[in-house]
């Protein structure tokens, strides 16, 4: 009606179709991916669940990113970084972050139609998965499962089958992650990228993977105080629950306002990735170093309130405790994070003070 | 989503730089914990009224522009890249004010809210007692209503009362039903500090200046119609102001992003001997960083209120967060400083030590007034994750 002829004003809101898909998808990963299943995936050969993949595929959610020409929901990283944090709050063993934020924007951006032709429609209909292994993360997550390969190598970008490559598997401290040294013959391979083209893609890669284990960090928190506040407000000691003590308040309150302030970082991220706004390895570094700092104090006080109980096999914190550890240090460490934030703050006539910041 | 800013907005914000640029200062005022540049500081508030600057908030009938909350992070946007002076008068048009309009009676209105706007009438607060602090329901000082309704007779102390030394009212709470305990029987009173039976003692502050002071009353005599809601209501009203207090208004990004960027200056200038010690770098960042983050988030907020949305006990995290900021920045300048860092402005070598030391000491006081961090700890745990009370 007067929409088109007024300025839109000034949103930095989520959307109520945004915020009503983020919690379904929270209803059906709490449902589904419970911790339960995850230890029997740990005891699985490949530690993936087939029957999950065909499930998230069904709900659109391995096409979100997809183009709708091929089959997906052409949705963009805004649309998707709830939902990241809703895969992190479940600790989630399955590569649908990657598949979204990573492998299917780079097949997008690298203009190659046999590329899109051939497996965009497949990883929407989820079936197929392709995983991107840049230099940056010594290790391709699962690459066992993948369908192809998307390797960095000497500033070009490969693809490779996997039955063509050599994957050395390496255990993690968290055992639903997969990870893998692969080692291909680049003269067998075919080059998709090189130069600028590819250091682009490269890029685009790293900040979007950045942010999709930044968000899911963000879940990973969440699901740790949640499980703590829980635990402490059950286990009694000196005759009362000890989550009325202000020690153990304390530590948990001290979680919640980091955990706060890395959230509109990570909306602000995506908005400047889905715009092309020229700061967007300043905003992925900023709420990676963040959320990743939120997660790991929320390891560090979460496991102190559960006392003894918290270092044990059974109780399901380590789940979560794990991811968060692993994720601190992938996808760029902090110190990587931390260089791109300083380049710049530091840079000669950079945006910095009241009324820079959008 | 999204963050661009309206044609409208970028326009007012137009409008706001080019008013500070014609009527700020040229030279800083004296600090307003002095009698002189506590009257220079009421100046600035009358020019600020005049150029209906002062409270944009507020409807215009009120004096205000009725703006909105973005316009308002705009406008304290450009008020502290203008390094304009601060505002004496902050517990009335900030605190007081809104709680007037949601509280008051028209008459109460229109008695209290122009001569706070014009910076004729400086309110102080009259929260804390010497046993009632962090346990504000606590509170003893007793308001008596007379028998025949006209006024109030106010016995006891207040303390820790900011600018109460050249303020002209006080807003407090008193409790009304000596029978009473705890939030119960509390009642939200207006009092004049030129009454009868008042005595202010101010308190030298870390500075050395009366920055706070402790109020006595004797027998005072306080007109009935100087009540905030209704008798008994004090807690209820108190609470609303407790809430702007720690909600937007008091502490926008636009001072801590300022704060920030001196700081990232101070650190280049002095680059060469900062980066022996690579902590200072890494502070430097994350001040940024943090900066950045409470920006973000205010703007999010903001983004939410305009919606519809409501504040929620989230909002108790941002006390902790820009006290704790504050505080961080000022630690790292003074590390930047050096064996200058501890001089005075007006010491002889002070060159270049700008006024790090002053905010280093006023940083001091973020994570203890309005309320500790160790409260707003409690009622993070309490009410926005739902731990158990006892």
């Amino acid at each position: 009606m007067r929409e088109g002829k007024r300025e839109k004003i000034m949103d930095f809101t989520f959307s109520e179709d945004q915020l009503l898909f983020q919690e379904s998808v929270h209803d059906f990963l709490v449902n589904e991916v419970t911790p339960e299943k995850i230890r029997e995936l740990w005891e699985s050969e490949t530690g993936r669940s087939p029957e999950l993949w065909a499930q998230l595929a069904e709900m659109g959610l391995t096409g979100i990113t997809v183009p709708e020409d091929f089959g997906g929901l052409g949705m963009q990283m805004l649309d998707f970084v709830l939902l990241a944090q809703e895969c992190g709050y479940v600790a989630l063993p399955a590569p649908l972050v990657h598949t979204a934020m990573v492998a299917v924007p780079l097949i997008v951006n690298s203009k190659s139609d046999s590329l899109q032709q051939t497996w965009l429609p497949k990883i929407a209909a989820g079936e197929a998965v392709i995983m991107v292994g840049l230099e940056q993360n010594v290790f391709v997550e699962d690459a066992h499962i993948a369908d192809l390969l998307i390797l960095e190598k000497a500033g070009a970008l490969y693809s490779v089958d996997p039955q063509a490559a050599t994957l050395r598997a390496n255990e993690s401290v968290d055992l639903s992650r997969k990870l893998f040294v692969v080692e291909f013959d680049e003269a067998k391979a075919e080059k998709i990228a090189e130069g600028d083209t590819a250091q682009t893609l490269i890029e685009a890669a790293r900040n979007g993977g950045a942010l999709g284990v930044a968000a899911e960090a963000l879940g990973l928190a969440q699901r740790m105080v949640d499980i703590s506040v829980q635990y402490t407000g059950e286990r009694k000691q000196f005759g009362v629950a000890i989550g009325t003590f202000q020690a153990v308040k304390h530590h948990m309150a001290n979680i919640a306002y980091r955990l706060e302030y890395a959230k509109a970082p990570a909306a602000r991220a995506a908005y400047a990735i889905d715009n092309g706004q020229d700061n967007i390895s300043m905003a992925v570094s900023h709420v990676k170093l963040a959320a990743c700092e939120a997660a790991n104090l929320a390891a560090k006080n979460c496991i102190q309130v559960h006392g003894a109980m918290g270092y044990t096999w059974e109780v399901d914190l380590h789940i979560y405790m794990k991811r968060a550890w692993a994720y601190a240090n992938t996808w760029g460490d902090a110190a990587f994070h931390k260089q791109r934030v300083a380049e710049y703050v530091l840079a000669d006539g950079a945006k910095l003070g009241a009324g820079n910041t959008f | 989503m999204n963050l661009t800013f309206t044609k409208e907005h970028e326009a007012f914000r137009q409008e706001v730089r080019e008013w500070l640029a014609a009527n700020v200062p040229s030279e800083p005022l004296k600090t307003f914990d002095t009698e002189e540049g506590f009257q220079q500081h009421r100046e600035w508030e009358k020019k600020l009224y005049e150029g209906r600057w002062g409270m944009i908030t507020w409807p215009e009938e009120m004096g205000g522009r009725g703006a909105d909350l973005i316009q308002w992070l705009i406008f304290e946007e450009e008020y502290y890249a203008a390094r304009a002076p601060l505002r004496v008068n902050q517990n009335g048009i900030f605190l007081l004010g809104p709680t007037l309009m949601e509280y008051g009676t028209e008459e109460q209105k229109k008695k209290f809210l122009t001569g706070m706007a014009t910076g004729e009438d400086i309110w102080c607060q009259g929260w804390s007692e010497p046993n009632a602090g962090s346990d504000m329901a606590a509170i003893r000082s007793k308001a008596e209503l007379s028998d025949d309704g006209s006024h109030y007779v106010i016995n006891g102390q207040k303390t820790w009362s900011t600018r109460a030394v050249w303020a002209d009212w006080c807003f407090g709470m008193f409790r009304t039903d000596p029978e009473s305990q705890r939030h119960h029987g509390l009642t939200f009173i207006l009092v004049p500090l030129d009454l009868e039976g008042i005595t202010v003692r101010p308190i030298p502050q870390l500075d050395g200046l009366p920055g706070f002071a402790e109020i006595f009353f004797d027998n005072v005599k306080v007109p009935a119609e100087y009540r905030l809601g209704g008798e008994g209501e004090g807690w209820k009203v108190a609470m609303a102001t407790a809430g702007f207090e720690r909600g937007l208004m008091l502490r926008s990004p636009a001072r801590f992003q300022e704060t920030a960027k001196r700081l990232v200056n101070l650190y280049k200038e002095n680059q060469a001997s900062a980066d022996r010690d690579p902590a200072i770098r890494e502070a430097v960042l994350r001040a940024y960083m943090d900066a950045e983050a409470y920006t973000l988030t205010t703007y999010q907020t903001a983004c939410r209120l305009i919606k519809g949305g409501k504040i929620g006990a989230e909002a108790s995290t941002n006390k902790i967060f820009w006290s704790e900021l504050d505080q961080q920045m000022h630690a790292t300048a003074l590390s930047i400083l050096g064996a200058r860092a501890e001089l005075q402005a007006h010491a002889p070598d002070a060159e270049g030590v700008g006024t790090w030391l002053d905010g280093w000491m006023f940083a001091q006081s973020g994570p203890i007034y309005a309320g500790t961090n160790e409260i707003q700890r409690n009622i993070i745990a309490e009410r926005m994750l739902g731990m158990p009370r006892k």
